[in-house]
C-alpha cells in the first residue's frame, strides 16, 4: 500500500515540530527555554504551506480511510490558524509563569496533529485515534498550573467525564461495526441504507458515538467539565479547549452525520436539534449569573455550541436532503472559522489583563477603557461579534444558520429559529454587561500596567481587524466555506 | 452632479462621517476645543455634499432611482452593494444630515458628563452612516447591515452620556430593538427564498410582488411587522422609548426622536407594503387600531407626566400613532401624510428635546413642578421659542405638524385596497378617537405651557442669573424653527416631492 505522503505532509510538519520541541527543550537552559515557542510556531507556518499547496487537490490514502479535499483543507487551515493565534497568546504567559514549556508546546502540537487528521478521517477508528490524540494532551495541559488545587480539579474533571464518553463512544462503535461489518464510513451508510428498517440496538450505538462528540463539543448535558476546566486550566489552555478543541469536535461529528448515519438523519436530526435548543438556552441562562470572565465565555461557549448544533437539526436523509446537507455543513463550517477568530480574540484580551494583574472577575474590568482603550475596543468587539452585531463576523454566522434552516422550511426549523431568536437576544444580555462595565463603570485604582506585549498586540490586534474586516465583507470566508463539498469526499 | 451617473455622490456623503469619526480618533484628547471644531467641519461638509445632492435631484423624476450605484457584495448570498434614493428617501436623508450638523454646533457648547467631545461625536458620526445607509440602501442584506449599525453608537450614547438610569434605559433600548430585529431578518431570509429569484433588491422584490402564498404573507409581514413596529414604535412595544429618550443626552434624544424612529416608518413603506402587500392587507386594521390606542395611550401618560423630556418622550408615541394610522390607511393620501407626520415629527420633536436639553442646562432639574412658571417673564426668548414648538406639536394649522394629522385622520376615512369594503365602520371609529387624540394632545400641551411659561417665576429662580437663548443655540436651532414654520404654511416641499415616489409605489400595492 502505498501511502501519499504529500497528502499528509501537514501531519507530519506538525510531528516533526513537536518532537524537535521535545528536544529543543531538552537543551536550552533557564531563559531560553521561550525559544521553543517561535519554533513551534515557525513548524506550524510550515504546516500552513503545504496546506495552503494541497488546496483544490482530491488525494486519499491509506486505503480510504485518510482524504484531503477542500472541505478538509479548510478545516486544516482554521485549526492551523488557530494554532498560531494560540502560541501568540502563550508565549508571554507561559514563559513568566513558572511552567515546563517544552512538554506545554509539545502537547500542544500534539493536540493539534490530533485536529488536523479529524476532518480526513473517513474511518470510525482514525476518528477515534484522532478524537484521543486530541483529549489525552489536552487533559495534562487542563493540569498544568500544578500548584492550583483548581487546575487539578480542573484536568481531573475534565479526564473523567472524557474517559467516560468516550467509553461510550467505543462502546457504540463497536455495536456499528457489528451491524455493518466495517468500519468504513462510507461503508456504513451503504450497509444501512441496504439493510432497510434499522434495528433499535443500531439507532442505540449511533446515540453513543454521537455521545463522544458531545462532550468535545460541550453539548448539553455532556458540558458539565466545561467551564470548571476553563477556570482552572492556564488561559490559553483554555482558549484551545474552547475554540480549537470543539471545532475538531465538529469536524467528526460532521463525518459521522453527514456521512456514515446520514440514512438515519430522521432519527438523530431531531435527537441533535433538540440537544442544539437545550445547549443554547442552558449555556446562555446559567452565563447570566457569572461573575467572573472567563466563565462567562466559557458558558458562552456552551451556548455557541448550541447554534452551532442547529444546522444538525435540519439534516435530512436521502437524495432530497442533500441540497439542506450541504447548506448545513456550510453553515457549521462558516460558524467555526468566524468563532474561532472572535473567541480566541476575546480570551486574548482575557489573558493580557489577567498575566500581570490575576484579575478575572467583570467587575475587575471596570474601566479598562481608560486604562487601556484598545484592549477595551477589542473585547468590545469580540464579544459584540460573538453576540452577532454588525458590522462584525458573528453576524454573518447567525446569518449562515438562519440561511440554512430557511433552505427548506419545515415546522422544527421554525421551532429551532425561534430558540435562536431568543438566544441571541438574552446573550447580549451578558456580552452588554461586559462591555458597559469596562467602558461606563467607574475604574478601581490599579498600580500595575498592564503589559500585554508585542506577540499577544499583535494577535488580538489581527483578529480583531478581522472580526470586522469579514464583518464587511464576509464574502472572504464564505467564498471558501461555500466552495467545499464533503459528499464529493464521501 | 447628474443624479443618473452622479452615484460616487450618495456614496462619498454616506461614509463621509464614518471617515470623519476614523479622523476624530487620530486627534489627541487634549484637543478638546478643536476636536468639538473638527465635529462640525465634518457633520457641515456631509450635509453641503447632501445639500448639493439634493439640489441636482431631478425633481420631475422623483418616483424613480436616481443617484443609484449597484455593484457586487458578497456573491456568496446574492447581496449587493445597492444604493439610490427617490422622493420618498431624499426628506428623510435630508434630515439625517441637518439634524446631526445643528448637534455637532450644539455640542461645541454642550456636553454632559463626562465629556469626551472624541468618543461622543465619533459615536454620532458612526450613528449618522448607520441612519443614513437605510434610507438608501436598496438591498435587504444591506439595509438589514445599516438597521443593525444604528444599534451600537446609540447604546454608547445612551449608556455613557446619559442620566441617572442610563444603565437600565440603554440595555433596554439595546435588546428591545435587537428582538424585534432579529425576527425581521428571518422574514427577509424566507422572502428571499419564497421570492427564489436569488435577489435582495428591494426594487426587484416589489415588482415580483404579491408571491407566495396569504399564510407565507402573513407570517413573514409578522416578522416584518415586529422589527419595524418597535423601531416606530406602536403600542404595546414602546415601553423601551421612555426610557431611552429621557436618560439619552440631549443629542441623543433629538436624534433618536429626529431620524431614529423614522427608519420603522420608512421600513414599513419602503419595504413591508410593497414586498408583501396581501400580509399588509390583512394586518392594516391591527396596525390602525394599535396606532389609534398609541395616540390615545401617550397622550392620556402625558397628562400624568412630571417630567418635561419624559412627557415629550411620550408625546413621540401619540405623534408616531398619527403616521401609523396613515399607513394603515393604504391609500395614497394616507402613505403621503405618514411620510409628511415622520418628517414633521423629526422636526419638532427634535426641537422640543433641545429645549429639554437647555432647560435642564439651565435649571438643572426637569421636573415641572420645581420650575414652577415664569418663563416667559424669566427667559423671555426661551420662553417664546417654547410655546412655538410646542403649539406646532400639537398640531396648530399653520405649522408642520398639522398636515402630517390631519392628512392622516382624513385619508384613514377611506382606506384603500378594499380595506373600505369590510372595515369601513371600523376606520371611521378609529378617525373618531384619534380626533380625541388631537384634543388630549392640545390639552397637555397648553397644561404644560400654562405650568412653564405663564405665571410668575419662582422665588428660588427669582434671583438666580439664568442665560436666555445663547448664540450657539440660535445657531443650531434656528433653522429648525425655519423648517417648522416652512413646511406649516408649504406642505407641497414635501408632498411634492414625494408625490410621484408614493405614486409608484401604490402601483406595486395594487391601488
Amino acid at each position: 500500500m502505498a501511502i501519499d505522503w504529500f497528502a499528509i505532509a501537514p501531519e507530519i510538519a506538525l510531528t516533526v515540530t513537536a518532537l524537535l520541541v521535545l528536544l529543543a527543550d531538552l537543551n536550552l537552559r533557564g531563559d531560553a527555554k521561550q525559544l521553543v515557542n517561535p519554533l513551534a510556531a515557525f513548524g506550524t507556518v510550515v504546516a500552513i504551506v503545504f496546506t495552503v499547496l494541497l488546496w483544490g487537490e482530491e488525494r486519499t490514502t491509506f486505503g480510504t480511510s485518510f482524504v484531503v479535499n477542500e472541505y478538509a483543507v479548510v478545516f486544516k487551515l482554521l485549526f492551523l490558524g488557530s494554532l498560531l493565534a494560540i502560541l501568540g497568546i502563550s508565549w508571554r504567559f507561559f514563559a513568566e509563569g513558572r511552567y515546563f514549556q517544552g512538554e506545554y508546546y509539545f502537547l500542544l502540537l500534539t493536540a493539534f496533529i490530533g485536529m488536523l487528521i479529524m476532518p480526513s478521517a473517513r474511518d470510525l477508528l482514525l476518528l477515534f485515534v484522532a478524537l484521543e490524540t486530541v483529549s489525552i494532551p489536552a487533559f495534562v495541559m487542563a493540569g498544568l498550573r500544578k500548584r492550583s488545587l483548581y487546575s487539578s480539579e480542573a484536568a481531573l474533571k475534565f479526564f473523567l467525564i472524557g474517559v467516560l464518553s468516550v467509553a461510550l463512544m467505543l462502546f457504540g462503535i463497536s455495536m456499528v461495526y457489528g451491524f455493518t461489518g466495517t468500519t468504513d464510513l462510507a461503508g456504513i451508510a451503504a450497509a444501512i441504507s441496504a439493510a432497510g428498517d434499522p434495528e433499535p440496538l443500531l439507532l442505540a450505538s449511533v446515540m453513543l458515538v454521537i455521545v463522544g462528540f458531545g462532550f468535545k463539543i460541550s453539548a448539553v448535558p455532556f458540558h458539565f467539565w466545561a467551564p470548571d476546566t476553563y477556570a482552572g486550566a492556564p488561559l490559553p489552555v483554555a482558549a484551545m479547549l474552547a475554540v480549537a478543541s470543539k471545532a475538531a469536535g465538529f469536524a467528526g461529528l460532521i463525518a459521522i452525520a453527514f456521512i456514515a448515519f446520514e440514512p438515519l438523519a430522521e432519527v438523530w436530526a431531531p435527537v441533535l436539534g433538540v440537544l442544539a435548543i437545550l445547549t443554547m438556552t442552558l449555556g446562555n441562562l446559567v452565563a447570566l449569573q457569572q461573575r467572573d470572565l472567563i466563565r462567562l465565555l466559557a458558558y458562552s461557549s456552551v451556548a455557541q455550541a448550541g447554534y452551532m448544533l442547529i444546522p444538525f437539526g435540519l439534516a435530512r436523509s436521502g437524495a432530497d436532503g442533500a441540497v439542506v446537507n450541504e447548506a448545513a455543513v456550510q453553515a457549521v463550517l462558516f460558524y467555526l472559522v468566524a468563532y474561532a477568530v472572535m473567541n480566541i480574540g476575546a480570551f486574548g484580551v482575557a489573558i493580557a489583563v489577567n498575566r500581570r494583574t490575576g484579575l478575572r472577575s467583570i467587575a475587575d474590568y471596570a474601566g479598562l477603557s481608560a486604562r487601556s482603550p484598545l484592549l477595551a475596543m477589542a473585547l468590545t468587539v469580540f464579544l459584540l461579534s460573538l453576540g452577532g452585531a454588525p458590522p462584525t463576523v458573528g453576524l454573518w454566522a447567525k446569518f449562515a444558520i438562519v440561511q440554512a434552516a430557511l433552505t427548506d422550511v419545515t415546522p422544527f426549523g421554525v421551532v429551532l429559529m425561534v430558540f435562536l431568536v431568543f438566544n441571541s437576544v438574552i446573550a447580549f444580555f451578558y456580552y452588554l454587561k461586559v462591555v458597559k462595565t469596562m467602558w461606563m463603570d467607574e475604574a478601581r485604582e490599579l498600580d500595575v500596567q498592564l503589559q500585554p506585549g508585542f506577540n499577544l498586540s499583535t494577535v488580538v490586534a489581527v483578529l480583531m481587524i478581522g472580526t470586522v474586516v469579514l464583518g464587511v465583507l464576509p464574502g472572504l470566508i464564505s467564498g471558501a466555506t461555500s466552495l467545499t463539498s464533503l459528499v464529493a469526499a464521501g | 452632479m447628474d443624479p443618473n451617473t452622479a452615484g460616487w455622490a450618495l456614496v462619498v456623503a454616506l461614509f463621509l462621517p464614518l471617515v470623519g469619526a476614523g479622523a476624530l480618533a487620530m486627534m489627541p484628547s487634549s484637543m478638546d476645543r478643536q476636536i468639538r471644531q473638527a465635529g462640525v467641519v465634518i457633520t457641515g461638509v456631509a450635509f453641503a455634499l447632501v445639500v448639493a445632492i439634493t439640489a441636482s435631484f431631478d425633481f420631475g423624476r422623483s418616483g424613480e432611482l436616481q443617484f443609484t450605484t449597484d455593484v457586487a457584495w458578497i456573491t456568496a448570498i446574492d447581496a449587493r452593494f445597492e444604493l439610490g434614493m427617490d422622493g420618498i428617501s431624499l426628506p428623510l436623508f435630508f434630515l439625517t444630515y441637518l439634524l446631526p450638523f445643528l448637534c455637532a454646533i450644539y455640542t461645541t457648547k454642550h456636553l454632559p458628563s463626562p465629556g469626551k467631545p472624541k468618543a461622543f461625536l465619533g459615536l454620532m458620526l458612526m450613528l449618522q452612516t448607520g441612519m443614513a445607509g437605510t434610507f438608501v440602501a436598496f438591498d435587504l442584506v444591506l439595509f438589514f447591515i445599516f438597521w443593525e449599525l444604528v444599534l451600537v453608537p446609540m447604546f454608547f450614547m445612551i449608556g455613557m452620556w446619559g442620566g441617572s438610569k442610563r444603565d437600565y434605559a440603554s440595555v433596554k433600548f439595546f435588546l428591545y430593538t435587537l428582538f424585534g430585529s432579529i425576527f425581521m431578518l428571518v422574514a427577509f431570509l424566507a422572502i428571499y427564498f419564497q421570492a427564489g429569484a436569488s435577489t435582495w433588491s428591494i426594487q426587484a422584490l416589489s415588482e415580483m410582488a404579491p408571491f407566495g402564498s396569504t399564510t407565507f404573507q402573513t407570517w413573514a409581514f409578522l416578522g416584518i411587522f415586529l422589527g419595524f413596529a418597535i423601531k416606530v414604535p406602536m403600542w404595546p412595544f414602546h415601553t423601551w422609548l421612555p426610557d431611552a429618550h429621557t436618560e439619552a443626552p440631549t443629542v441623543g434624544s433629538v436624534l433618536l426622536a429626529g431620524v431614529l424612529l423614522k427608519m420603522g416608518t420608512y421600513g414599513f413603506i419602503r419595504i413591508a407594503l410593497p414586498i408583501l402587500p396581501e400580509g399588509a392587507i390583512r394586518f392594516a386594521p391591527l396596525i390602525g387600531i394599535l396606532a389609534v390606542i398609541g395616540i390615545i395611550y401617550g397622550s392620556l401618560c402625558c397628562l400624568a407626566q412630571t417630567d418635561v423630556k419624559r412627557l415629550i418622550a411620550f408625546s413621540s408615541v401619540g405623534h408616531m400613532g398619527f403616521v401609523m394610522l396613515g399607513i394603515a390607511a393604504m391609500n395614497e393620501a394616507g402613505i403621503q401624510a405618514a411620510l409628511f407626520g415622520n418628517i414633521a415629527h423629526g422636526v419638532i420633536t427634535g426641537m422640543l428635546f433641545f429645549l429639554a436639553g437647555s432647560m435642564h442646562e439651565r435649571y438643572h432639574t426637569r421636573e415641572i413642578a420645581v420650575i414652577g412658571g415664569g418663563m416667559l417673564k424669566k427667559l423671555p426668548r426661551y420662553g417664546v421659542v417654547f410655546t412655538f414648538v410646542a403649539v406646532a406639536s400639537l398640531g396648530l394649522p399653520g405649522l408642520a405638524g398639522f398636515w402630517g394629522e390631519f392628512a392622516a385622520m382624513w385619508a384613514a376615512i377611506n382606506p384603500g385596497l378594499g380595506i373600505a369594503d369590510t372595515y369601513s365602520g371600523l376606520y371611521l371609529g378609529l378617525v373618531i378617537f384619534a380626533a380625541i387624540g388631537t384634543v388630549l394632545t392640545a390639552g397637555y400641551f397648553l397644561w404644560l405651557l400654562q405650568r412653564i411659561n405663564l405665571g410668575d417665576p419662582l422665588e428660588k429662580w427669582a434671583k438666580e442669573p439664568l442665560d436666555d437663548i445663547m448664540t450657539i443655540e440660535w445657531v443650531s436651532w434656528t433653522p429648525l424653527l425655519v423648517l417648522i414654520l416652512a413646511l406649516g404654511i408649504f406642505p407641497v416641499l414635501i408632498f411634492g416631492v414625494q408625490d410621484a415616489a408614493v405614486a409608484n409605489l401604490m402601483g406595486y400595492l395594487g391601488g
